[in-house]
């Protein structure tokens, strides 16, 4: 299947700083469908009416991220964990 | 792995075109003075919002194509026919104009000389602009890391940052370019022809028992094909980072 | 004070009777493909559509049969919630009211519309009845491309575009509403572009 529309999750890296003030695209999360666990830079990107990512693995629905007039807002669909770094030094 | 640091809020910033350079004519590199700019690393990006007078906004993402250097940051522009941010940078923008940006963005297709190699750069059309980022902190640090620049381009004339990567290689660095053009090619052409594929990577990519840091940019189809037969070839999925623009229109 | 970029417009179209655009739209002459996911490919004898209904009766057609369903031509706007719109747009389809036809006992009942590809979203039925809605197979006199729902999507121009959803293989009629997927992620569960419901909450 053919599919040239998805970008990937660094396309994201600004809506991330905007939803959780960080810096995101290296972090990871783990898919609760197929157990598959990728940097959030990785995923495939849909930008549509929200964004979606999906598990590079098995296509299925990790976060989506909707604004609204007020605010942005972020649904775990398939994400069984989402990881955080929390170093303050630069590496 | 942080971005400059690793901020807090992003803020939007004003930054002044300070030079307009035509690499193709179909593409510009635009160097921005931006005053409180904190850095990036090589391959992050920057937003650019445009803000009509009746309010309607537009927002698109490019990559940084040069390393940091106190407060310029410099982008490189492809013309998307139809396009609705592109035609304005590359016909309306003029030196001394201001616009709205704000980054460094993303920490996952970032290189730094740290990081090793030896480094392999696979960069479709515009997508070679975050690799040149890579490319010139490569060379501007002195570092040793070995690089392989490989750019997909349309014909000779679409070829972007063509005569600074000759004199890169001119002095002497560790650093093997090529060119491939898949439309057309020039009567006098030594480089590679055609659209990049299993032959071209399996023959000029780094091979899979240097395990080479790759990053490959572009159009969604053009990374896909590499980064699937990179795969195939055997090198690592973990040592392979990609930045897909979406289709070509 | 929001930064005014000199010189900047856009590629809106500004030129346009006031009284076509919701509030919050601009009008385009493009046609934007947004997706949230990839495009699903199905083969012409692989396509169904299948209507349920809460009793678990099931009325399906295949392609052929579908094709040999009355069809319309139609001319509307459409109103995507990313703002853009676009008016005068032309469509051949078969009328929902058609294809409903033999589901007569749901005049207050909703419908929970499946895609190829997992995409769903919900309508009253009372939206999709009464020529307010159908099943298009071309746009613009020409086989309606993957990319814009091809084979056929639903569409229902006097909601959201959100709501004609792509790649459309059925229906499932129930007297109670489950969001479908944009709606379970924060767009408003109806969708009126003319009262500007957007999102949740609106």
């Amino acid at each position: 299947m053919d599919d040239e529309r998805h970008v990937d999750g660094n396309a994201l890296a600004g809506v991330f700083h905007d939803v959780f003030g960080r810096e995101m695209t290296h972090e990871s999360g783990c898919c609760s469908e197929c157990g598959a666990a990728n940097l959030l830079g990785a995923a495939r990107v849909y930008r549509a009416a929200g964004d979606v990512l999906r598990c590079p693995d098995c296509g299925s629905v990790l976060m989506v991220i909707v604004p609204d007039a007020s605010g942005m807002r972020v649904s775990f669909g398939s994400m069984r964990w989402l990881r955080l770094s929390m170093s303050n030094a630069r590496e | 792995m942080a971005g400059a640091a690793l901020p807090g809020r992003l803020n939007w910033l004003i930054a002044k075109v300070g030079d307009i350079a035509e690499e193709t004519d179909r593409v510009r590199s635009i160097v921005l003075d931006c005053p409180g700019w904190p850095g990036h690393l090589p391959g992050q990006h920057i937003d650019i919002r445009l803000t009509a007078e009746d309010g309607y906004q537009a927002q698109r993402s490019y990559s940084i194509s040069a390393p940091a250097d106190g407060e310029q940051v410099v982008i490189t522009v492809e013309l998307v026919d139809d396009g609705e941010v592109s035609p304005f940078l590359i016909e309306d923008l003029r030196v001394g104009d201001q616009i709205e940006i704000r980054g460094p963005i993303g920490g996952y297709f970032v290189w730094e000389p740290s990081r090793g190699g030896p480094l392999q750069l696979i960069g479709g059309g515009s997508g070679v602009a975050p690799l040149m980022a890579m490319l010139r902190a490569r060379v501007r640090t002195g570092s040793d890391v070995p690089v392989r620049y490989l750019s997909s381009a349309r014909s000779f004339d679409d070829l972007i940052y063509r005569l600074e990567l000759e004199s890169i290689l001119s002095e002497g660095e560790e650093v093997e370019v090529l060119h491939t053009l898949t439309r057309s090619q020039p009567p006098d052409w030594t480089g590679l022809t055609g659209r990049v594929n299993r032959e071209m990577l399996a023959r000029h990519v780094w091979p899979t028992s240097t395990r080479p840091l790759c990053y490959v940019c572009g159009p969604t189809g053009f990374v896909e094909t590499v980064a699937t037969t990179l795969v195939t070839l055997g090198h690592e999925p973990g040592r392979i980072k990609t930045e897909r623009f979406g289709p070509t229109k | 004070m929001t930064f005014i970029t000199r010189g900047f417009r856009g590629r809106r179209e500004v030129d346009v009777p006031a009284d076509r655009v919701p509030p919050g739209q601009y009008v385009t002459s493009d046609f934007p493909v947004l997706s949230a996911g990839p495009t699903p490919r199905i083969p012409l004898e692989q396509w169904r559509f299948t209507i349920t209904d809460s009793l678990r009766s099931e009325r399906s057609w295949t392609w052929t049969e579908f094709m040999a369903l009355p069809a319309k031509t139609v001319t509307v706007d459409i109103h995507c919630v990313t703002k853009w719109s676009k008016l005068d747009t032309s469509w051949e389809g078969v009328s929902l009211d058609t294809m409903l036809a033999d589901f007569t006992d749901h005049a207050n009942g909703h419908g929970l519309f499946q895609s190829y590809g997992g995409y769903t979203t919900n309508l009253p039925l009372e939206d999709i009845i009464g020529g307010k809605a159908w099943i298009a197979f071309k746009y613009d006199g020409q086989p309606l491309d993957p990319e814009h729902g091809g084979p056929a999507r639903l569409l229902v121009p006097h909601l959201y575009f959100w709501k004609s959803a792509k790649w459309v293989n059925g229906v499932t009629l129930s007297d109670s509403d489950r969001p479908g997927f944009w709606e379970s992620y924060g767009y408003h569960n109806y969708g009126d572009p003319w009262r500007e419901q957007r999102y949740q909450g609106d």
